[in-house]
């Protein structure tokens, strides 16, 4: 039975994606069945990690069958703990995203629940999948359902927004098949844990290519306005909180293990560039004019600064890493929906029409407050941990990078007080009438859980940061382990 | 007396269910009253191209040992069989388009027979072992091919594109007679294993032999630079019958290329990969860059027709087993694709009456469904995403040229992916993200559909479930699919 919940973990949301496009249910249960598998995902999430031997640091879940022979690929899917964890946020973020869209309205439901279902499968596909063609596949297949989510149900200016889109990810996912496809053959097997190492430059570069851009990492962030600012507020938070990690994961994943002595080579470039998103993001944040910037460029920030402990090289920047990537993607997600339910009220997301929101709001106000407060990493909050991981790490590399992501937090702090106060303080905006209500119970259901698991997460970040690599060192389990 | 060949009648079995049934419909325009007539063609014209896929699959299995047969003039052997396989089917599903297309009706009859004539050709060009027969199959599906893109001549381009497609397509066909002239000329054979025993390298004679059969058969593939007739005729001809040439004649015409350039010209291989590489390489690039301007999606599809032979002439060049392999696992969805694509256009048309554009597919994907989806997964598979076959052929060609050493043109086909994304997925864009109701408003060039609710058009939905089937099934069932295509290519000497 334990062999088969990865496989049920990625098969569950796509059977339930069918059975929604093509069951003849009244349109009205569309979204109570939609989230009711996304429920069920989450179900047997937790069964898999009550199942999962943490002390272990081998793949577990695994399932291995051969699916063409002649080139060695097969479908190879199983759990690291660090993927156990990712997976674990993505179901979650994606039944509050489609829980969300249920409580939006959206129209069209059949197809819209059916995608965001695919979504949640072709996303812990990628997770999981353990063998670099059946990889490509799952990262490939969640471009499509983010298309359409983008392109119909977005905003005025969505044409443009998913041509850049598309133009971008694909670009980059080719250059990346191109190198699986001449590193899988030169290896004669397509399986992770089977592939020995490479010392190609090119080939590094096809990977890192796909991967920053889908992070994204300056200079390959051209994509992220538009598309953050098209999109529908639940798909914008499954962008930033989740398919960025994807991105990450796979510089965890396939990167950096592979190709250990290109990755010595060229650290310092990928430390420059993490510097620069990291800087430049936070920057670019502060000076934003409406609610969706800050956290899109937020969210290039909090990329750089997770590649900043990947490329750190160490234990403590790998732990980091992986607990700032849970925490970013609850965070990320939380920020989005609830500029969300603002700009439902508002009809902008503009600061110079918002503000004075706290006035007569005492949920909203309490919401954002806390997560405003847990996302500018405070001490004794679950990203403050994890930042501070990340700087201790990349402090053994030299001590500038740890200097510059600690200049960063505080334009974290700047940007993230600016977000708040731009909402809830001074006088009420002009878009900002009587009428905009506190938010309801409904809506408080979605972010409620979201922020007290970032507070949980708070309390014992060593949840994550110590569970996430079997127990063992990290560099080890990560580039020595890989053949286990 | 003359002595008479020994016939191997099951092995011609394919071709001679065809070729009964294009005898019997016929007798149907002729017999047959107005009103059934349609009705009784469409079921002759189906069951004949059932009658051949069966026997054709009959035939794969039961010639696990390749031979000549009659007299040296055909093989018998599983790489032709799949290749008359795949053309049994994609004609099968053509008769299942072309049903409710607008004939008059006293041509239906002898449309299904011309389409079966054409698809008894390509059979019997896929078979062809020496040079006559190789030139006879050509003419016989080029002739009837040549009628069949004029037949509507109603329609507006469709007596252009014939005429088009016959002046073209003949010089194609002098060019490869020509060819052939040279090669007997200088080897004294027909026969192509006789040829390849006879010749030694850069024989001059026979490189230029070669390169003018090589520039034949491009013509029929509508590779680069020789599809210029390929856009007009695509766009001009009945879209059913675009469906079929883009489909089976384009696969009958790679498969031959595959099969005369490794058999007949073994000692010249590094010329003519070389020179086929460089076919693939400006086939990707004219025929994708030149999709990007078009408006008309027929003329899309036929520029997107000529990268993908782009794409298999790669899996050629890699001249390898893998190659071979590649070449016919990716004939299989890329047929599907192709049918199922011109199929969900020509239900359009139908329901529109007007040429289809970008701009008047608008809504097309909300106001019917199933087909709108299939459309979507069409254009999915063209670009190469998973969950279609069209990802896996693309992951196979690659294979075969990376297994060849030419990684460059791994590059080369990525590139050209990247840029047929574009209108592959504007395709799409046209389908779902724009409104009906925002068609009406732009420009009010568009007429407004006759009105009504548009026909159900069962059997084009069939059709059209058959290809998506394949399309989907084939990135599942991989192995199986890689076993046939394995065993069919072990049939040519590696």
């Amino acid at each position: 039975m334990n062999h088969w919940l990865t496989t049920i973990l990625i098969v569950v949301p796509f059977a339930g994606a069918l059975v929604i496009a093509l069951a003849p249910l009244p349109r009205y249960w569309l979204g109570s069945l939609a989230t009711l598998i996304s429920l069920i995902e989450i179900g047997f999430w937790i069964t898999a990690a009550s199942k999962f031997s943490f002390g272990d640091a081998s793949l577990q879940f695994a399932q291995n069958h051969p699916w063409f022979r002649d080139l060695g690929v097969s479908y190879h899917v199983g759990q690291y703990a660090y993927s156990l964890w990712l997976v674990g946020v993505t179901v979650v973020v994606m039944a509050a995203c489609v829980i969300y869209g249920w409580w939006a309205g959206r129209e069209r439901a059949r197809a819209y629940f059916a995608l965001m279902l695919l979504l949640t499968s072709a996303i812990v596909g990628v997770f999981t999948a353990q063998d670099l063609l059946l990889f490509y596949a799952f990262f490939e297949a969640m471009l499509i359902p983010l298309y359409i989510l983008i392109g119909v149900w977005g905003g005025a200016g969505r044409l443009r927004a998913t041509l850049t889109f598309v133009i971008y990810t694909v670009v980059g996912s080719l250059l990346m098949l191109a190198s699986i496809v001449i590193f899988g053959l030169q290896q004669g097997t397509f399986d992770l844990t089977k592939m020995g190492t490479s010392s190609s430059t090119w080939l590094f570069l096809g990977f890192v290519a796909a991967f920053a851009i889908k992070s994204p990492l300056f200079p390959f962030h051209g994509w992220l306005p538009e598309t953050y600012r098209e999109s529908p507020a639940e798909v914008s938070a499954v962008l930033s909180g989740i398919i960025s990690k994807v991105g990450l994961y796979g510089l965890l994943r396939i990167a950096i293990p592979k190709f250990p002595s290109v990755v010595h080579d060229w650290r310092v470039v990928l430390l420059v560039l993490a510097s620069i998103s990291l800087l430049y993001g936070s920057l670019l944040a502060f000076r934003a004019p409406d609610l969706r910037g800050v956290i899109m460029y937020s969210s290039l920030a909090q990329s750089g600064l997770i590649v900043l402990g990947l490329f750190a090289g160490n234990d403590l920047g790998f732990d980091g890493a992986v607990l700032q990537m849970i925490n970013h993607a609850l965070i990320s997600t939380t920020l989005f929906l609830i500029a969300g339910m603002i700009e439902r009220r508002t009809s902008t997301g503009e600061f110079s029409r918002l503000g004075g929101m706290a006035r007569g709001r005492p949920a909203l106000a309490t919401l954002v407050m806390t997560i405003g407060i847990i996302s500018l990493a405070v001490p004794l909050s679950t990203s403050f941990a994890g930042e501070f991981l990340i700087l201790a790490g990349v402090f053994q590399q030299a001590w500038i990078w740890a200097a510059i992501g600690a200049a960063a937090i505080v334009l974290a702090a700047m940007y993230m007080l600016r977000w708040i106060s731009g909402i809830l303080h001074q006088d009420p905006g002009a878009a900002v009438s009587d009428s905009a209500l506190d938010l309801r119970v409904g809506e408080l259901a979605i972010v409620v859980p979201l922020v007290l698991c970032l507070l949980g997460l708070s309390a014992w970040p060593n949840l994550i940061s110590h569970r996430s690599f079997g127990g063992d060192h990290a560099t080890t389990t990560l580039v020595q382990g890989q053949g286990k | 007396m003359i002595a008479k060949p020994h016939i191997d009648w099951f092995a011609l079995s394919p071709v001679l269910a065809l070729l009964a049934a294009s005898g019997l419909l016929l007798m149907v325009a002729v017999f047959v009253g107005r009103r059934p007539r349609k009705a009784v063609s469409t079921f002759i014209g189906f069951a004949g191209f059932v009658a051949s896929f069966i026997f054709a699959v009959f035939l794969d299995v039961k010639s696990a040992h390749g031979a000549a047969i009659v007299h040296d003039s055909m093989f018998r052997d599983r790489w032709a069989a799949l290749a008359q396989v795949l053309i049994a089917g994609a004609g099968a599903v053509t008769v299942l388009i072309s049903y409710s297309e607008r004939w008059r009706d006293e041509h239906v009859a002898e449309y299904f027979a011309l389409l079966a004539a054409a698809a008894a050709g390509m059979s019997f060009f896929v078979s062809a072992s020496n040079l006559m027969t190789l030139f006879l199959g050509l003419e016989w599906f080029s002739i009837a091919l040549y009628v069949l893109s004029a037949i509507d001549i109603d329609l507006i381009g469709s007596l252009e594109a014939g005429l088009k497609y016959l002046i073209v397509g003949s010089v194609g066909s002098a060019t490869l007679l020509f060819g052939s002239a040279l090669v007997y000329g200088e080897t004294g054979q027909l026969s192509f294993d006789k040829i390849a025993a006879f010749g030694h390298p850069h024989d001059a004679m026979l490189v230029v032999g070669m390169a003018m059969i090589i520039v034949g058969l491009a013509f029929k593939s509508s590779s680069a630079p020789f599809h210029m007739w390929t856009p007009d005729a695509y766009q001009g001809a009945p879209t059913p019958v675009t469906a079929f040439m883009s489909s089976a004649t384009k696969l009958a015409a790679l498969v031959v290329t595959y099969r005369v350039l490794v058999t007949v010209f073994p000692h010249d291989q590094r010329l003519w990969t070389a020179a086929i590489a460089v076919i693939a390489i400006v086939s990707l690039a004219w025929g994708n860059i030149a999709a990007l301007v078009q408006r008309n999606v027929k003329r899309i599809l036929a520029y997107s027709s000529v990268s993908h032979a782009g794409f298999m002439l790669i899996a050629v060049a890699a001249a390898n087993a893998l190659g071979g392999r590649a070449l016919l696992y990716y004939v299989i969805p890329y047929s599907a694709m192709s049918l199922g694509s011109f199929a969900v256009v020509a239900a359009r048309e139908r329901e529109l009456g007007v040429p289809v554009t970008l701009q008047n597919l608008a809504g097309f994907g909300w106001e019917r469904p199933f087909l709108g989806v299939s459309m979507w997964v069409f254009m999915l598979g063209f670009l190469g995403f998973p969950l279609t076959g069209g990802f896996i052929g693309k992951f196979y060609v690659f294979a075969a040229a990376y297994d060849r050493g030419w990684w460059w043109l791994i590059v080369a086909g990525v590139i050209a992916t990247m840029i047929s994304a574009y209108y592959y997925l504007g395709i799409i864009r046209a389908m779902y993200f724009r409104e009906g109701a925002e068609r009406q408003f732009t420009a009010g060039a568009v007429p407004a559909p006759a009105g009504g609710s548009p026909s159900r058009e069962l059997l084009l939905s069939a059709g059209v479930a058959i290809c998506l089937v394949v399309t989907v099934g084939s990135f599942f069932a991989v192995q199986p699919l890689i076993d046939v295509a394995h065993s069919a290519a072990s049939a040519l000497p590696f």
